[in-house]
């Protein structure tokens, strides 16, 4: 794999060496490995994707590729496509009758656009979650189950273990352990929220997708679920698509700033917000525009 | 004056104007039919006057005043009065006189001028009898197989004759008994042994089976006979016993007329009754009316088999209403391809939902019960041709008739709550690796429950009220039968049913005794808003009770 600082904006311009005032800044550079998509292994890779809302081109031959158990971050404005190329990753924009995609994703090798690809399945794998909580009008309990009993899971014992286990990987456990049964929408926005990562992992996908997860929550959610995403990346690859740049300075190592429909950079973290090639980056995460 | 408008105060008061009106109209509408309906079975005295009329001739009359009103002397005149020249408004009262066998009319105006003292004497009995209304008049004599046992001046007069009319009653519950059940079964059979037989008329099987079959029908055949002559002889008896015993009346015009205890259903003295004694005599009656059959051409009894036969109705209607409702607006929202046509075809079932409620009925009469009916009859009960089973109006075709009434409320309230539910507990559940129909099925209907259940609240509201369609399609003044009884198969589908809406319309319309009825329309017609009232707020308990359930998803 080359790195990629995936560009298909001819206006961006290169050269900028003035540091850029980043929100980066909350956390220090040295604190942790100096990251290289080089030496990543690769999840998932984007071909030359075009996307099209009808006649709307929303997104223009995106080029990039998702490493390996680690978080990657979509920046950018709102409706620069970020959450569409997220969806892109299970197939989210086929419920979307007047979406049409070309170019290819592919994921272990396969790419997940070809006709034999059973789109359930896909989603298995790919988990999601989205900026809103949508907890089902079910049980806590059968919330998290939902995923399993799709696939035909009955087995009390195993639904117990893997719910046990899914509500403690989402740090909700010790908060609901004895009030399963109960009703998911009495919980908090930030309970709900980390109900449905649960539910998400319950079905041990092997990347998750966050659209905006935390854009509906408190402060204090936030952090857990920022904490929460920093534990996950042990075993999942996740995606994140955020407004904030704090938040996507702070949960992410490798970020991609998008704008209108284009990849106009993609680096690890620390550089993109300290050190951006692109004269756009730099005006996006400086406060300019967005 | 322009900061008052400014203020939004005028607002204020016409909005609270049009609910106060509201609830004015709903409250007096309720009222009037309460009052009207109920005081009819609060036993009020009877009173006796002396009329001396213009000619100087004496008569007595006596019974129930019923409602009084002052009418100018010219209208008095008019129909046939005397009155005198220098009177120019006249007061005259009503009376229910009962006694319709002695004179042929029981309700009467009479005016005031002429009227003696009014007299409540105790020794009046109003004696409820099943034919002929009531009769007003005071007691002479018990009579028991032609001798006078007790007569009114005998301390144990009233014991007595409570316990005769407690033993016929006893009796006549008896042969009705017999009547409905034992000789109904005998009569199934019997008519089930006809049909066998015209069976192997119609299809003749294999000559040693049919002389099998033939055998079979003729002995059981036999054995209905034999049964039926043991309890004729049974019945007989019965019958001779009813007329044991005797009440001798006497008029207000002192004619004498015996009364056999076999035709009475209740003897009261009300103007010897306290207060408390009336009372209990009301609820009696209240409770008689709701779960007693009609009498007299439904001008007396109860409506019971018309509240049993509009609840049985509206349930069937649920039952077919709700599934196809649901599964139409199902696949209109979530599967069919929004577009021009789904358009036409949600504009045409919307606007279904406009249609006269008559236009069903006849659709009902000519497709359902004529085709559908006709052939239904050919295919499976061609034995009991020429009378039809299902050709004919009964209950199921009346609640299709009624389903396809209300299938747009159905399915426009079921899309609209499909249509409320945010979309992205929808993508929740795909992106778990969920199939649409998974999806549809495990969340999206759930959450849908309140607002079905709200479409089938506004379809039983709705069809509990109608009246016209089922006029054509299985509603009838008098049906003989329940829908559902104790033979075999217990709901008789193609049975005609009575209903509380028709039998208002016919009480109030089409009896013979219109002063007898009035009373009636307004009881029937508080019973029938009660049970929509009840049937409503059943549904609507449930809805609640779901929407619990499902609470901040919807909002």
């Amino acid at each position: 794999m080359t790195t990629q600082t995936a560009n298909n904006n001819p206006a961006s311009t290169a050269g900028h060496d003035r540091p850029a005032i980043s929100a980066a800044g909350a956390r220090k550079v040295s604190e942790r490995e100096a990251l290289s998509l080089a030496d990543e292994k690769s999840k998932i890779e984007v071909n030359d994707l075009n996307l099209y809302y009808g006649n709307e081109h929303a997104l223009k031959g995106i080029n990039l590729t998702i490493p390996e158990k680690r978080v990657t971050a979509f920046i950018g404005p709102s409706g620069c496509g970020k959450s569409t190329l997220l969806r892109c990753f299970n197939r989210m924009n086929d419920l979307v009758d007047i979406c049409r995609i070309e170019g290819e994703v592919i994921m272990d090798g396969k790419n997940i656009y070809d006709r034999d690809v059973d789109v359930a399945e896909l989603r298995r794998n790919v988990g999601m979650v989205f900026q809103k909580p949508n907890p089902f009008p079910k049980s806590i309990y059968e919330n998290v189950a939902y995923g399993l009993r799709l696939q035909g899971v009955s087995s009390r014992r195993v639904l117990d273990e893997v719910v046990e286990k899914s509500l403690r990987a989402a740090a909700l456990w010790d908060e609901v352990k004895d009030r399963l049964q109960d009703n998911a929408f009495g919980m908090s926005g930030g309970q709900q929220q980390r109900l449905v990562i649960a539910r998400a992992i319950a079905i041990e996908p092997e990347v998750i997708l966050l659209d905006e997860p935390a854009s509906a929550l408190d402060p204090i959610s936030t952090l857990k679920i920022e904490e929460l995403i920093n534990e996950l990346k042990r075993d999942y690859t996740i995606i994140i698509v955020t407004h904030n740049m704090q938040q996507a300075a702070r949960v992410s190592d490798y970020t991609a700033f998008m704008y209108i429909g284009n990849l106009v950079e993609y680096g690890d973290t620390d550089t993109l917000f300290t050190n951006p090639s692109k004269k756009q980056t730099e005006d996006y995460i400086t406060g300019r525009y967005g | 004056m322009r900061q008052w408008f400014k203020s939004g105060t005028p607002w204020i008061w016409l909005n609270g104007g049009a609910v106060a009106m509201c609830m004015i109209m709903v409250i007096g509408l309720i009222g009037l039919i309460a009052v009207r309906g109920f005081a009819h079975f609060w036993p009020s005295d009877v009173a006796v006057i002396d009329m001396t009329d213009a000619s100087g001739e004496q008569s007595t009359i006596m019974g129930e005043l019923v409602r009084s009103q002052v009418i100018s002397a010219a209208v008095a005149r008019d129909s046939g009065e005397t009155v005198p020249d220098d009177i120019e408004l006249v007061t005259r009262h009503l009376f229910k006189l009962g006694n319709r066998d002695q004179t042929g009319r029981d309700f009467v105006w009479y005016l005031e001028l002429g009227m003696g003292p009014w007299q409540y004497p105790e020794d009046v009995f109003v004696v409820e009898r099943r034919e002929w209304g009531n009769f007003y008049g005071q007691p002479l004599a018990l009579i028991r197989e032609g001798n006078v046992i007790s007569t009114p001046g005998d301390a144990d007069f009233w014991p007595q004759l409570q316990a005769s009319v407690d033993r016929s009653l006893a009796l006549f519950n008896e042969i009705r008994r017999l009547e409905r059940g034992e000789i109904g079964r005998i009569n199934t059979g019997i008519e089930q042994l006809r049909l066998d037989e015209r069976n192997l008329q119609l299809n003749p099987p294999p000559a040693d089976i049919e002389a099998r079959e033939r055998e079979r029908i003729a002995a059981a055949s036999a054995r209905f006979d034999a049964d039926y002559a043991v309890l004729r002889e049974e019945l007989d008896a019965i019958y001779q016993s009813t007329q044991r015993d005797t009440l001798r009346m006497q008029t207000a015009n002192g004619n004498e007329v015996d009364i056999t205890l076999a035709t009475i259903v209740r003897v009261t003295a009300p103007n010897a009754m306290s207060v408390f004694a009336k009372l209990v005599q009301y609820v009696e009656r209240l409770w008689e009316f709701m779960v007693d059959e009609p009498r007299e051409a439904n001008t007396e009894g109860g409506i019971f088999p018309a509240i049993f036969g509009t609840v049985t109705m509206v349930l069937v209607m649920s039952i077919m209403v709700t599934p196809f409702g649901i599964l139409a607006a199902i696949y209109l929202r979530e599967y069919a391809k929004q577009g021009t046509m789904t358009r036409i075809i949600r504009i045409s079932v919307y606007n279904l939902a406009g249609v006269p409620s008559i236009v069903y009925g006849v659709f009902g009469l000519g497709f359902f019960v004529y085709f559908l009916g006709g052939n239904i009859d050919q295919l499976f009960y061609e034995a009991s041709l020429p009378a039809p089973t299902f050709g004919t109006p009964g209950l199921f075709w009346a609640s299709l008739t009624l389903a396809l009434l209300t299938l747009p409320i159905v399915i426009v309230s079921t899309e609209e709550g499909l249509a409320r539910i945010p979309s992205t507990i929808r993508q929740g559940s795909l992106a778990l690796g969920a199939t649409k129909s998974e999806t549809l099925w495990k969340v999206i209907v759930p959450l849908a429950t309140p607002a079905m259940m709200t479409g089938l609240i506004l379809a039983i509201a709705r069809a509990a009220g109608e009246v016209a369609p089922l006029m054509l399609v299985g509603v009838v003044k008098l049906a003989p039968t329940l829908p559902i009884d104790g033979t075999f198969p217990y709901i008789h589908l193609e049975r005609k049913i009575m209903h509380l809406g028709f039998h208002i319309y016919d009480v109030g319309f089409q009896s013979p005794n219109v002063e007898a009825a009035r009373p009636l329309v307004y009881a029937t017609a508080l019973v029938l808003v009660m049970l929509i009232v009840i049937l409503n707020l059943t549904a609507i308990s449930i809805r609640n009770h779901l929407r619990e359930r499902y609470r901040s998803a919807s909002d």
